[in-house]
């Protein structure tokens, strides 16, 4: 909050324009609100549209993937598709289940969408243009988006389905474990910036010279992984695993109440992208050309390149089980994330308690985060998985002999050279 | 109000219905599921929700206007079932099949074989909870099988090409030249899929080890096909039993070796390539001549019986027909592999997760028009 303001006419960065009108209205408290209350307008003005565009980027790249065109009738690009899709929905009728908690059947969409908008708030847009500068911004981000679980749970709850209860019941195992280490990996960064604040730790990062990926790589995939579990997106969205519980805790919503469920899935998955981009690719701040561009779209290109690997995440691989998950949770991403948590206090304290050169000792506790990193992940492909995945994976050739149980029970006994104990058996020799 | 009495099981038992109407049950089969948690107690499998009659429906008419309704029995692999009810109809006439016929029979049932495991193994990885990635490929390569269906005899889905005595057409000219360029151009689709997921670890992980059948049970439970030999029986009728000049083709019979889904869910990928070893060796060779016996317009064979089987890309597709010397069959059973392979569902899917159930039932790869008829 100490950085020189700019202008009111720079567009860099809108922080200018906003003091303008503060010291324009005069009194001080009245100021806050107004640009306070136009912030809050401008992301609300910002999120629809951009949601409706995320619709078609995510259908446009999955189809590119999926070797198909995608939208393309509605509008120049098919840009139009989402407005087509939301009027439909809006349109629809709304469907409630008799047996369904009237009041509480409504409520969930409504609920969800809030936590969604409301961490926009700790975003840092620029030096100056953040809408709250909390000194606790990260405890407000884990405490907000925590809540979306119970919203998600009363829908499944109250829609007396048993697929939705399912899915929220995996909604909150899955949510409560995988909080510990988003929680383990925010508390690392926390410790080595020694802020708690996102304008803080952009800062840091700033004034070091270095985005935090490559210092805590391993924290920044704990933080990664987590969050896709959080989203509920591929490979961990067994939440609303299609395959399995048909659409998990929104099966009984339809029209304009189903949309705000999608819709907010996305814009979840935005919001996160962009603390992805402000907690370990530098926020606003790319090595000095946020000078020249503004800040805010150098935000927004980094949230989109990492929402682009999330898609791509979405468009490549299967789902995992549930216990897998939990395993993968419990057994690799905690301890890992502890085990980082104690090397970043390590090296903090060399850091700041024995006065290292930071410009020589950061690029070295890269490189050993990186080791360890490569360590943690070669130990758990080793420790992991059951015996059965470690079976061959191609299939015998019975090179043209056959057979039934013998034949069987021969390849079982010896795999190599199965078919030369038996003789080619006649026609029908089962 | 009374309260309902708390259950004396601690385990809090909760039945699920899986279907008919269901995103992963491959059409309207029902699996009703009774979960303890997330574990399946108990399973029940109900069928019958697509019948359509098609067995008593066959008996009122002539043996070739039941062609159509073998299209429709499973209509992922027509042709397949036109040659099983073709081959059928044939021994029961005791005629013989000119040799370009046959080889034109093969050429596209090893088509559809390829187009139907490219749909089976698709939607067994959409199963896995794949976003229809690797499926939309595998369509890519089905779109192209399907092109050269409707080069030939103008349908893609419900080919109804096949005829008793031969095939119904002649091959247009341009299609070998078309099924060059779909020899040339598969093994590097193969390849990619084998890229895409063959070693991917989520796939791995779901798959191995789930859906476990030993051979013993799957022969007892009389399983065919893919589900058969990725238990590890290298029982295939094409070599078994072979039909059409199987007997002059060179091709291996993939096995699994655990009877798990990875492994009939590899079989499948390792048939594609068996398959292109076969085609590659029927368009090098196909010998010109005609592809139609002269038969009279109205078929009435002697009384009797006959049962032909083909090896259909789900396993052992039977015909059994009974002649009482009409112009129609007397009886017209069809034996339908996923019917059967789906008998043992029960046991391979209990004491599973509700996930695993899925991921099996993907790969024993049903029909539901074949299970119901």
């Amino acid at each position: 909050m100490n950085l020189p303001l700019t202008p009111w006419y720079d567009f860099r960065d809108l922080s200018g324009l906003s003091s303008e009108i503060s010291g324009w209205v005069g009194a001080d408290w009245l100021g806050s609100i107004i640009s306070g209350v136009l912030g809050a307008l401008g992301i609300l003005m910002i999120i629809g549209p951009v949601l409706l565009g995320l619709i078609w980027l995510e259908r446009k790249v999955i189809s590119r993937f999926q070797q198909r065109y995608g939208p393309n009738r509605v509008g120049p690009k098919g840009l139009l598709q989402p407005v087509a899709d939301a009027v439909k929905l809006v349109l629809k009728e709304e469907l409630r289940p008799r047996a369904a908690d009237k009041f509480l059947f409504l409520l969930p969409p409504i609920l969800v969408f809030i936590p969604g908008i409301l961490v926009w708030g700790v975003i840092p847009f620029g030096p100056n243009m953040q809408i709250a500068d909390l000194n606790v911004g990260v405890l407000f981000l884990l405490a907000i988006s925590s809540t979306a679980v119970v919203a998600i749970f009363i829908a499944g709850w109250s829609s007396n389905n048993k697929y939705a209860l399912f899915g929220s019941m995996r909604v909150i195992a899955m949510s409560i474990s995988y909080e510990v280490p988003m929680v383990l990996s925010l508390l690392t960064i926390v410790f080595f910036t020694g802020s708690m604040s996102l304008n803080g730790i952009v800062q840091w990062q700033q004034s070091e010279d270095l985005i935090l990926i490559l210092l805590l790589p391993m924290t920044a995939f704990t933080f990664f992984f987590a969050a896709t579990a959080e989203l509920n997106r591929t490979p961990m969205d067994i939440s609303e695993a299609e395959s399995e519980i048909v659409a998990g805790y929104h099966t009984e919503y339809s029209g304009m109440r189903f949309g705000l469920f999608y819709a907010v899935e996305l814009l979840n998955t935005f919001g996160i992208s962009a603390f992805v981009a402000t907690f370990f690719l530098g926020g606003w701040w790319l090595w000095g050309l946020d000078e020249w561009i503004p800040s805010w779209l150098i935000l927004l290109a980094k949230t989109g390149a990492v929402y682009f690997i999330f898609i791509w995440l979405r468009g490549t691989l299967p789902r995992l089980r549930l216990d897998q998950m939990m395993n993968f949770c419990w057994k690799f991403l905690v301890p890992s994330g502890l085990l980082f948590l104690v090397a970043a206090a390590v090296e903090r304290t060399l850091l700041i308690e024995r006065g290292w050169d930071a410009s020589i000792a950061l690029p070295v506790f890269g490189v050993i985060n990186f080791a360890m990193m490569g360590v943690a992940i070669f130990a758990w492909a080793k420790a992991s998985g059951t015996p059965e995945q470690r079976l061959p994976s191609t299939a015998l050739m019975a090179r043209g002999r056959l057979g039934g149980l013998r034949a069987a029970q021969a390849i079982s006994r010896q795999e190599a050279g199965a078919f030369e104990d038996f003789g080619a058996e006649p026609a029908g020799g089962d | 109000m009374t309260t309902p009495m708390p259950s004396m099981d601690p385990r809090e038992l909760v039945t699920v219905n899986l279907g008919p109407q269901h995103p992963s049950t491959h059409g309207v089969f029902r699996l009703k599921a009774t979960l303890d948690g997330e574990t399946i107690h108990d399973a029940e499998m109900i069928v019958g929700y697509l019948h359509r009659s098609m067995e008593k429906l066959a008996e009122e008419r002539t043996y070739t206007q039941n062609i159509p309704f073998t299209d429709r029995i499973d209509y992922l692999a027509a042709m397949s079932n036109n040659l099983a009810y073709c081959l059928a109809v044939e021994k029961l006439l005791g005629i013989d099949v000119p040799p370009r016929a046959q080889f034109i029979r093969i050429l596209f049932a090893e088509l559809q074989r390829i187009a139907s495991h490219a749909m089976a193994n698709g939607t067994f990885i959409n199963d896995c909870g794949a976003w229809h990635t690797p499926l939309f490929h595998m369509f890519r390569e089905r779109e192209q099988i399907l092109d050269l269906f409707e080069m030939t005899c103008g349908a893609r889905l419900t080919t109804n090409y096949m005829r008793v005595g031969g095939v119904a057409f002649d091959l247009p000219d341009e299609l070998l030249p078309a099924v060059r360029i779909f020899l040339r151009d598969m093994p590097g689709h193969i390849s990619d899929y084998e890229d895409l997921i063959l070693g991917n670890e989520i796939l791995v992980a779901r798959a191995r080890g789930v859906g476990v059948i030993d051979a013993a049970s799957a022969i007892n439970a009389s399983f065919s096909g893919p589900a058969l030999r990725g238990s590890g029986v290298p029982f295939d009728l094409r070599k078994a039993d072979p039909y059409c000049g199987y007997e002059n083709f060179e091709f291996d019979i993939p096995v699994g070796r655990n009877g798990d889904c990875y492994d009939r869910f590899l079989v499948r990928m390792t048939e594609v390539k068996e398959s292109l070893r076969i085609l590659h060796q029927v368009v090098d060779n196909i010998p010109p001549g005609p592809w139609l016996t002269e038969l009279p317009l109205h078929l009435r064979p002697e009384p009797g019986e006959a049962y032909a089987r083909v090896e259909s890309p789900r396993g052992e597709l039977g015909f059994y027909l009974v002649s009482d010397g009409g112009p129609s069959p007397y009886r017209f059973h069809c034996r339908p592999p996923s019917l059967i392979n789906l008998s043992a569902l029960k046991e391979m899917t209990i004491g599973g997760t509700l996930a695993d159930a899925i991921v099996t039932l993907g790969s024993i790869d049903i029909v539901v028009g074949e299970i119901d008829r």
